[in-house]
């Protein structure tokens, strides 16, 4: 403790009187991995489940699983209850007005992808631009490159700093040309941990009616999100990574965006109305979900939003505030190791590279001492190419990680060091 | 640490830190990249090939340890074959790295490579270089390829 900054206001003793009954929770935690206990820091690649997201979608399967919006009988009713409960966690859990905003996909990256087909493939023509930041997830990247195949449009990205934090005149630069139809930027990197100033760049954006879109995918889980204060037009996040299960995510949009914007996908429980001539489309937020949807998985996304709103993302990020510092400080002293991401406002995770040891090599030797980590580009090689290297090795926390758990990491790194000496 | 030591051989570590003919040969008949899309890596292979045989052969590219010490390896045994012989050792090789057969004869410092087999997601790393050869000899006529 000594070594750390000093948190007047963060209960360090009370946060980790607390993680027995938070890591009691998730029974994957419980297992060891070549015989060491799991240390699980892949938490930005994934988070682990807690046993009431996993009881919440096997009861649904068990005890009243039906398809949803179509069935006059009773089981058919209450899944249709369960499912659209979840639509309004979500609404209140990011304070969107309505529950007509928010729309049920398979995750940030269908989210980002009907927002680039839909919105983008209805408004923006020859010549357009689209502006990202040079720190996106490759999700928030190709959707517009592909827009721009389409339309002939032009992806135009703003450039960070070496610590990693965006140059926000370089961004408010680019939104100058008057041409621009819409800003997508990415809350917390993935790659690096930089949270971003949204809220301002949602501001620049609004000051010269550019819509915008967050990929909120690595911050739903760490801080709070309120969607009228940010007053952005669309917010996309997935399920996997705030305690939920894979396979579902969000779509927030403005209801009068969404209402102007076509369809997306055609099918099922989209319309309202089908004949041969024509179809009529479904009142939102239904006219973009067709087909059946992930039913058991929304609701165990429910589960995992009443679990987390329950612990308070304020603890969440308190703790996790005190493992970043004591993860940084601990890594630091590991001679060779550089950190990629010093931004000032920065998530709980740390992405490094140890001089002379691939990655790779990091993670497979870290995984033979229970460390699981991610090694790799982190879907961000437009990060990996700024900095110059092909990968980093990341660490990312969630709130059930401990400090015994930084100092297994410290420990095993050093025996990568021992290994390739 | 003993396990990890059956995957990082003093061998792999030697070829790892001093890899051997880690450069661009000026006039390839043959150069191919390989790419690992999970990572990143990227290896590129040069051959110069006469009258069937590898009379050179190198490598450039940043990658784990276990690709660069592959890439190596292959290339000290690859050097003065018959091309026709490639294939049969890349099968040789892939057997070794992938399955708990029995390593085949005739592999020598390859088989050094053998502790692949128990890391699966570490196999594409192993036999990236192998791939680019592969490929670069499947663009037959031309001279080199260019990007
Ligand atoms: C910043 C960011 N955006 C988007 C995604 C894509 O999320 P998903 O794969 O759940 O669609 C991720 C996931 O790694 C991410 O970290």
């Amino acid at each position: 403790m000594s070594a750390l900054p000093a948190f007047t206001n963060a209960p360090a003793e009370n946060t980790e009187l607390d993680l027995t009954g938070i890591r009691a929770d998730f029974p994957i935690l419980r297992q060891r991995i070549h015989g060491k206990p799991l240390v699980y820091l892949d938490n930005a690649a994934s988070v682990q489940k807690p046993k009431v997201v996993i009881d919440a979608i096997s009861e649904c399967y068990s005890s009243y699983y039906a398809n949803i919006h179509r069935g006059v009988h009773l089981l058919s009713e209450r899944s249709t209850m369960a499912y659209e409960r979840t639509r309004e966690k979500v609404r209140a859990f990011l304070n969107a007005a309505s529950i007509q905003e928010i729309i049920f996909t398979r995750g940030t990256t269908e989210s980002i992808n009907l927002v680039a087909s839909s919105f983008g493939g209805s408004t923006v023509k020859a010549g357009d631009e689209i502006v990202i930041t040079g720190m996106e997830h490759h999700s928030n990247i190709v959707p517009w490159q592909l827009l721009c195949e389409r339309t002939g449009a032009v992806l135009k990205a703003a450039p960070f700093t070496d610590a990693g934090e965006l140059i926000l005149e370089e961004y408010e630069r680019l939104l100058n040309s008057g041409r621009v139809k819409l800003a997508a930027f990415v809350h917390i990197s993935n790659a690096l941990g930089t949270i971003n100033p949204v809220k301002t760049m949602v501001d620049l954006a609004r000051a010269r009616s550019i819509p915008t879109l967050i990929d909120g995918a690595q911050s739903v889980a760490h801080l709070t999100v309120d969607v009228r204060d940010l007053d952005c037009d669309f917010y996309a996040f997935s399920g996997h990574k705030i305690y939920g299960p894979s396979g579902v995510g969000v779509l927030y949009g403005k209801q009068s965006l969404l209402e102007a914007m076509p369809p997306y996908q055609g099918g099922g429980d989209m319309i309202s109305l089908v004949t041969f001539e024509k179809t009529e489309y479904a009142d939102l937020p239904n006219k973009f979900e067709a087909g059946t949807p992930n039913i058991a998985g929304v609701i165990g996304l429910g589960a995992a939003l009443d679990w987390l709103s329950a612990l308070g993302l304020d603890t969440v990020a308190a703790h996790e505030r005190l493992l970043l510092d004591y993860a940084t400080a601990q890594l630091l002293e590991i001679p060779g190791l550089s950190i990629m991401g010093t931004a000032q406002q920065k998530a709980a995770l740390v992405a490094f590279t140890l001089q002379g040891i691939h990655p790779h090599d990091i993670g497979t030797i870290l995984d033979r001492e229970g460390v699981a980590i991610r090694a790799g580009h982190h879907c961000a090689q437009p990060v990996m190419q700024r900095y110059g290297v092909p990968a980093t090795a990341r660490a990312s926390f969630a709130v059930y990680n401990t400090r015994d758990e930084v100092d297994a990491l410290v420990k095993a790194l050093w025996k990568v060091k021992e290994l390739f000496a | 640490m003993n396990d990890l030591r059956d995957l990082y051989q003093e061998v792999i570590l030697d070829h790892n830190k001093r890899p051997r003919n880690f450069r661009v040969l000026p006039q390839p008949t043959h150069h191919a990249d390989g790419v690992n899309p999970l990572c990143g890596d990227r290896v590129s292979v040069f051959l110069d090939i006469e009258e069937g045989v590898i009379r050179d052969i190198s490598f450039q590219g940043a990658g784990c340890a276990i690709s660069s010490a592959s890439a190596s390896l292959m290339t000290e045994a690859l050097k003065g074959k018959p091309v026709n012989e490639i294939e049969h050792l890349f099968e040789a090789f892939h057997t070794v790295v992938t399955s708990n057969a029995e390593c085949p004869k005739g592999l020598g410092k390859l088989s050094v490579l053998a502790g692949v087999r128990d890391y699966p997601s570490r196999v594409k790393c192993a036999t990236l270089a192998w791939h680019a050869v592969r490929a670069a000899l499947e663009q037959h006529k031309q001279p080199v390829a260019t990007e």
